[in-house]
């Protein structure tokens, strides 16, 4: 009986806890306001994830930056999430902030996102890689396959043994936009090269990244593109192992979503080299930025889709471009004119690709 | 492909699968072979992946090649330590023994993570520098046939936990340590009143186990993964338990069932790649590990039949 008691009380104690420190969040609310501020939410991964939201505070920061603000309330600030419950939490934190322009980064939060922006209808919200139809949000969303189509290229440009390798995490159009980009820039400059296409099934099992890469490399392929995030960490220690194995033996991995150009460092007899031939990244500082400034301005785009592309310098090739031939960077570089300018259209899914090929005959 | 080379891909891609599943389901065929469930197996890898990763990363440039072989030890022992938590809980304090295992998991990565954020400043590690490296065997890899399907291409670690198998066998069924775990597990009071510690002795069988899932998870995040992050380790302790489960708590059954789990793993990857299974969607290719799981087990192992005192606390005197 006391212990229940004691429970009881317990419980109370707490309860009265959370209404009290929401009162001290109401509170806040009357701060003194001028000028533009802008904050984020970050997914489980933080700041400093070397991926998403890092690359997302960058921009913010930098937007910061140019504009004069201070990190804080009222400049440009950032709640990280501890779990997915709080999502919602943090967003409505800023929204009570009074922030003009408010970011969840990452896919993960669409449902909150838009949960919140239907119940707060004066914030002004953006999400990332995700599409929220909502008129006060503004959806980020990035053409991967463009690229991809760049990194195609040096793909079918650098293949000694025409047989190139893809492997995507899940089978969802988001990863089919990968898979018919990378093709699409293969089939372009190397028509004899074949592009074998698998999925794990998962974005977090290294072991089938490992055991797939291990069969492609076995049956002759000498380039892996992964698009399957820590699935793709056993593509690249596969990679190691073999490099390891025989120093002189060609083998390449390409990174997705950041410069994965660490990851492919190995030692072998004395010697270091990189197994990574090159990385497609997603340039979501730049898309942060770009939204932010537009917001500024007054020009919100809210309900919106805006994708970033070639054009925009939202997507691309990774600054290390040290084991990329010099004539390879030159037709990269030709073709991400001809796409720019609208010569070339990359193919975002397999029946586009099936016409681009088509065309290319 | 012919037949042969489909075999070379996937027979030794089967054999690496499996080396971190036999390590920690053999941990865990000692644990509940003494009577104390192991739900935790999961949180020790973890565990062993973050010490190994940690060690491997500080250490590489003093060690160098033997780095890795020490970072197993480090893991070992850190696991061993760490499955403490549950031995105490769950026998001195006769909690819930799937509780406390539930809670090793959680607290394992939930501690390794905050471990990482405040070493690294990041949500994951580097990758390690220095590994195991893929070897073939000298003069096994020459014998026509089966050289190159058994011995060509593989990692150290993954022969070590064969030959573990067979030790653990030897250790369980000959000796008479092996003896008083088994009948500790099965009646305790009998154990018990035949002079035997039982607390002394489900210590030791849970320390065995964080040790050998320390292992594990160390082979896991050397060989594949080369990092750690929260995604390491995602549920091959679970695939490890239900070895054991499928191997009858027997240590070679134990093994034998990780070293099918891996065949059928690898053989659902490479089936893509195989002419006549070319047309097969995906998707059938990726659940056919756990079908097949399933058909073996309903259909020809058996009732598979648990360590009599498995879960129950030992409370002395107590009928």
């Amino acid at each position: 009986m006391k212990k229940r008691r004691f429970g009881l009380a317990l419980s109370l104690v707490l309860a009265a806890g959370t209404l009290l420190s929401a009162c001290a969040n109401n509170g806040d609310k009357a701060g003194d306001k001028k000028g533009f501020s802008v904050a984020m939410v970050t997914d489980v991964g933080g700041i400093d994830d070397k991926s998403f939201n890092q690359s997302a505070w960058e921009g913010l920061q930098k937007f910061g930056e140019d504009n004069g603000l201070k990190k804080g309330r009222g400049g440009y600030d950032y709640l990280q999430s501890q779990s997915d419950s709080d999502y919602a939490t943090n967003l409505n934190k800023l929204v009570r902030s009074d922030y003009d322009l408010i970011y969840g980064i990452g896919y993960l939060m669409a449902d909150a996102v838009g949960q919140i922006a239907e119940q707060k209808p004066k914030g002004k919200f953006a999400i990332v890689d995700s599409v929220v139809n909502k008129p006060n949000v503004a959806s980020i969303t990035f053409k991967e396959n463009e690229g991809s189509f760049l990194v195609g290229v040096v793909a079918g440009l650098t293949t000694k043994t025409n047989k190139i390798g893809f492997i995507g995490g899940m089978e969802i159009p988001l990863i089919e936009k990968f898979e018919s980009g990378f093709r699409a820039g293969v089939k372009a400059v190397n028509p004899k090269a074949k592009v074998e296409v698998q999925y794990a099934g998962a974005f977090d099992q290294a072991d089938k990244g490992k055991a797939i890469a291990s069969s492609m490399y076995a049956s002759g392929v000498d380039i892996i593109y992964h698009a399957a995030g820590a699935t793709g960490n056993g593509v690249f220690s596969e990679a190691k192992d073999l490099k390891t194995k025989d120093p002189n033996r060609e083998i390449w991995v390409i990174g997705v979503d950041k410069d994965q150009a660490p990851e492919g460092v190995v030692k072998a007899g004395g010697k270091t080299y990189n197994v990574t031939l090159t990385s497609m990244v997603k340039r979501v500082d730049v898309a942060v930025y770009d939204v932010a400034k537009k917001t500024k301005e007054g020009n919100f785009p809210g309900g919106k889709t805006i994708e970033y592309g070639l054009p925009e310098n939202g997507v691309g090739i990774a600054p290390t471009q040290d084991n990329i031939k010099p004539e390879v960077l030159k037709a990269v570089d030709e073709w991400k004119q001809k796409i720019i300018k609208g010569e070339v259209k990359v193919p975002k899914t397999r029946e586009e690709y099936k016409q681009f090929e088509a065309t290319l005959k | 492909m012919g037949v042969y080379e489909v075999l070379q891909i996937i027979i030794p891609s089967a054999i690496f699968f499996a080396a971190p599943l036999i390590f920690t389901a053999l941990g865990g065929v000692f644990s509940e072979r003494s009577g104390v469930v192991n739900i935790g197996l999961e949180g020790l890898m973890v565990i062993g992946a973050f010490v190994s990763v940690v060690f491997n990363l500080t250490f590489a440039d003093r060690f160098g090649e033997l780095t890795p072989w020490l970072a197993l030890i480090v893991a070992m022992v850190v696991g061993a330590i760490f499955s403490l938590l549950h031995a105490v809980a769950s026998i001195t304090f006769r909690a819930d023994q799937v509780v406390s295992g539930v809670a090793i998991n959680f607290l394992a990565l939930g501690l390794s993570l905050f471990l990482v954020k405040k070493m690294y400043g990041k949500g994951q590690t580097d990758q390690i520098q220095v590994g195991f490296d893929k070897i073939d065997v000298p003069v096994l890899s020459h014998i026509p046939v089966i050289g190159p399907l058994f011995f060509s291409n593989t990692y150290i670690p993954s022969y070590i936990a064969i030959i573990f198998a067979f030790v653990a066998w030897y250790v369980i069924y000959k000796t008479p340590f092996g003896l008083r775990l088994r009948a500790v597990g099965e009646h305790p009071m009998a154990a018990d009143t035949m002079g035997i510690n039982v607390t002394k002795m489900r210590y030791i069988a849970v320390m065995i186990s964080g040790a050998l899932g320390g292992i594990g998870g160390a082979v896991y995040a050397t060989i594949i993964s080369r990092d750690f992050s929260h995604a390491t380790i995602s549920g091959h302790g679970f695939m490890a338990l239900a070895a054991m489960i499928f191997g009858k708590w027997h240590p070679i059954g134990a093994m034998g069932a990780a070293l099918f789990f891996g065949l059928a793993q690898s053989l659902s990857i490479v089936g893509q790649s195989i002419p006549f299974l070319k047309n097969v969607p995906t998707v059938y290719l990726l659940i056919a590990p756990y079908v097949l799981t399933i058909l073996a087990l309903a259909g020809f192992i058996g009732r598979a039949e648990a360590p009599k005192a498995l879960g129950t606390p030992y409370i002395k005197g107590k009928r």
